[in-house]
């Protein structure tokens, strides 16, 4: 178990590091020029290689590269391009926001679809099986955006009941933000919903299936019984590790639904500083982004292998 | 040759190449039957028939529009649904009802452009680390699951941000290169799998080299998934370049792509919805039809 764990560590540091170096190309080599493009077309060249000079943008690429990983390993994430203030200051208040959004969206998502997966594992080939799996397709499909109008044509301009932008005034109570999350979190859960379902359908079906279910039937236990110890125990596991991979799936919907709702997540920040070509909030915001998808799926990683007997006594990998 | 069981080779052993692959006419039954099961299948042919719907009209586009898509510009802004304009006007006076028809174009072609970039390019490197494993596979997969931390929409808005220019073409070869990636990993399972089988040990044996194992052998006994990572990665294509768009990356105006149009009228969704609903429920109907196709395409090859 120590080892799979050691591994799944290791496996999460390697990837950053490569995620890292790409995130860090990316932002070296398409810019030709930062200072070009914060001061625009207009500015003198002496205020260039100033501002060139001032980020440190005149230096070789490895010593850019180490003295920024320098900076993101001890929290200091640079100034902002744009706005002259610590780029950390921006980023921690919107990935709080980005945070609520995303845990109201897990919160509604995971026990409906879950049950939906199961029900439909259940009765399998059934009408109401057809009719969840179908629908869960269909919004895993559509864009969050499209669902967004809809939800907002229906429950903002017909019906009233909700308001339009996600952002509540100062000083709200956690019910109001709730009332003003709902919209968005919806959004980002009915597109998840369809792919838990369906993984949770998939190991439902498979456990009904398998022979420790018969077994269990024949020796006489009632039917909730079975279901409960076994066939739900046994299908439950691969849902976790789907449900974790669905992260990078959430944190892409984050960009859209916030800025729909024009909320000020990490999403929406993404978007407004690659509209202002502010280059070193961009890239430490991607990396803030990919550092939390790889720890969620590094924690879901782990978790699985300790309800896994299989793993945890080391039989398998 | 004298170390190989004559068996593996079979009949065609010492004379003509050997081959285990199924004879032609064989693979034609299949694909029929395939083909067959799928027409029967309800919720393929609703969707294939969204589909053909929307093809139709990219084809077409704005020869059979009652209005010019982009450049009729009336009197009439942003007037709601009425007889003479069946889902209303925008902020320019353009009829909604023809740029929502004529707004499947862009995104028809974008979409499955990129997945079959994706497709071709990520099959190529499916084969070749599933085929050398070891070191080669090991450092590709590293540098695959690095670039799938991020979700497409992210990569996009630093790829393009950097770039600093908009179009069609580079949301095409970005969707192309990032599903790449998602491509190789299945192709490589199956090449990994199939490497196992005694064709491919006879054909190393034979003495054939690397690519002509990869690509004539193995690469037809793979197909099946191919099709379907085809088919499943399209309607994430479509996902994928509605984003981008409408976020002000992907498609550009005057289009009347639908994306566009969300992008453009969203904040006027209230009150002047229509702008806004119409092309939105358009794209549902196009990404529901391709996944309809492709979930039924996936339960016919695999089962």
């Amino acid at each position: 178990m120590l080892r799979y764990i050691v591994k799944r560590i290791g496996l999460a540091i390697v990837t950053l590091f490569l995620l890292s170096l790409i995130v860090f190309a990316l932002s070296q080599m398409l810019p030709a020029n930062v200072a070009r493009a914060v001061l625009g077309q207009f500015a003198t060249q002496e205020a260039i290689d100033s501002l060139n000079h001032e980020i440190g943008a005149d230096r070789p690429a490895v010593v850019q590269y180490l003295d920024y990983m320098r900076g993101f390993v001890q929290g200091d994430l640079g100034v902002s391009l744009a706005s002259q203030t610590p780029v950390w200051s921006i980023l921690e208040p919107a990935l709080i926001n980005s945070l609520k959004l995303a845990a109201l969206a897990f919160v509604i998502v995971v026990p409906i679809s879950i049950v939906g997966g199961i029900v439909a594992g259940l009765r399998s080939g059934t009408l109401g099986d057809r009719t969840i799996t179908i629908f869960g397709l269909s919004m895993s499909a559509i864009p969050e955006f499209v669902t967004g109008i809809i939800l907002i044509l229906v429950f903002v301009i017909w019906l009233g009941w909700l308001p339009v932008t996600a952002q509540w005034d100062e000083g709200a109570g956690p019910l109001t933000q709730v009332k003003h999350l709902l919209l968005p979190s919806l959004c980002l859960a009915l597109v998840l919903f369809g792919y838990i379902a369906r993984i949770t359908r998939a190991g439902v079906i498979e456990a009904v299936d398998a022979d420790y279910t018969r077994t269990a039937y024949l020796k006489g236990l009632p039917t909730h019984t079975v279901i409960r110890r076994h066939v739900l125990r046994n299908a439950l596991l691969p849902t976790i590790a789907v449900v974790a991979t669905q992260i990078s799936y959430l944190v892409g919907g984050l960009l859209i639904v916030e800025g729909l709702f024009n909320y000020q997540g990490i999403g929406l920040q993404v978007f407004l500083s690659a509209q202002q070509n502010d280059f070193t909030v961009l890239t430490s915001a991607v990396l803030v982004l990919g550092l939390v998808v790889l720890f969620v799926t590094l924690v879901a990683d782990i978790l699985y292998g300790l309800l896994n007997p299989r793993i945890r006594f080391g039989t398998a990998e | 040759m004298s170390v190989v069981d004559p068996d593996l080779i079979g009949p065609g052993a010492g004379g003509a190449p050997p081959t285990l692959v199924a004879p032609a006419s064989e693979a034609r039954t299949a694909r029929n039957e395939r083909l067959r099961l799928l027409l029967r299948t309800p919720t393929v042919l609703v969707g294939a028939f969204v589909l053909l719907f929307w093809v139709t009209f990219a084809i077409l586009g704005d020869r059979i529009t009652p209005y010019d898509p982009i450049f009729d510009q009336s009197q009439d802004v942003l007037v709601g649904p009425s007889s003479e304009h069946w889902f209303g006007t925008d902020t320019l006076g353009r009829d909604v009802f023809s740029r929502v028809l004529a707004g499947s174009r862009d995104i028809l072609l974008v979409a499955p452009a990129a997945t079959l970039l994706g497709t071709v390019l990520g099959t190529a490197i499916g084969l070749v680390i599933g085929y050398f494993r070891r070191r080669v596979d090991d450092v590709v997969s590293r540098v695959i699951d690095a670039i799938l931390v991020l979700p497409v929409i992210l990569t996009g808005v630093v790829v393009i941000t950097a770039l600093g220019s908009r179009s069609p073409l580079i949301v095409t070869i970005l969707i192309g290169i990032v599903f790449a990636p998602l491509v190789a990993r299945t192709v490589r399972a199956a090449v990994l799998a199939e490497s196992e089988l005694d064709y491919v040990q006879a054909a190393r044996l034979r003495g054939e080299r690397a690519p002509y194992v990869m690509f004539k052998e193995i690469l037809p006994n793979v197909m099946p998934p191919i099709v379907v990572e085809f088919t499943v990665r399209l309607g994430y294509a479509i996902f994928a370049v509605a984003g981008l768009t409408f976020i002000g990356l992907g498609i550009q105006p005057p289009s009347p792509d639908w994306a566009v149009q969300v992008f453009e009228y969203y904040s006027f969704v209230d009150p002047y919805w229509w702008a806004t609903v119409f092309p939105a429920l358009a794209i549902a109907s196009l990404v529901i039809a391709v996944n309809l196709v492709a979930d039924g395409v996936r339960e016919v090859y695999e089962r």
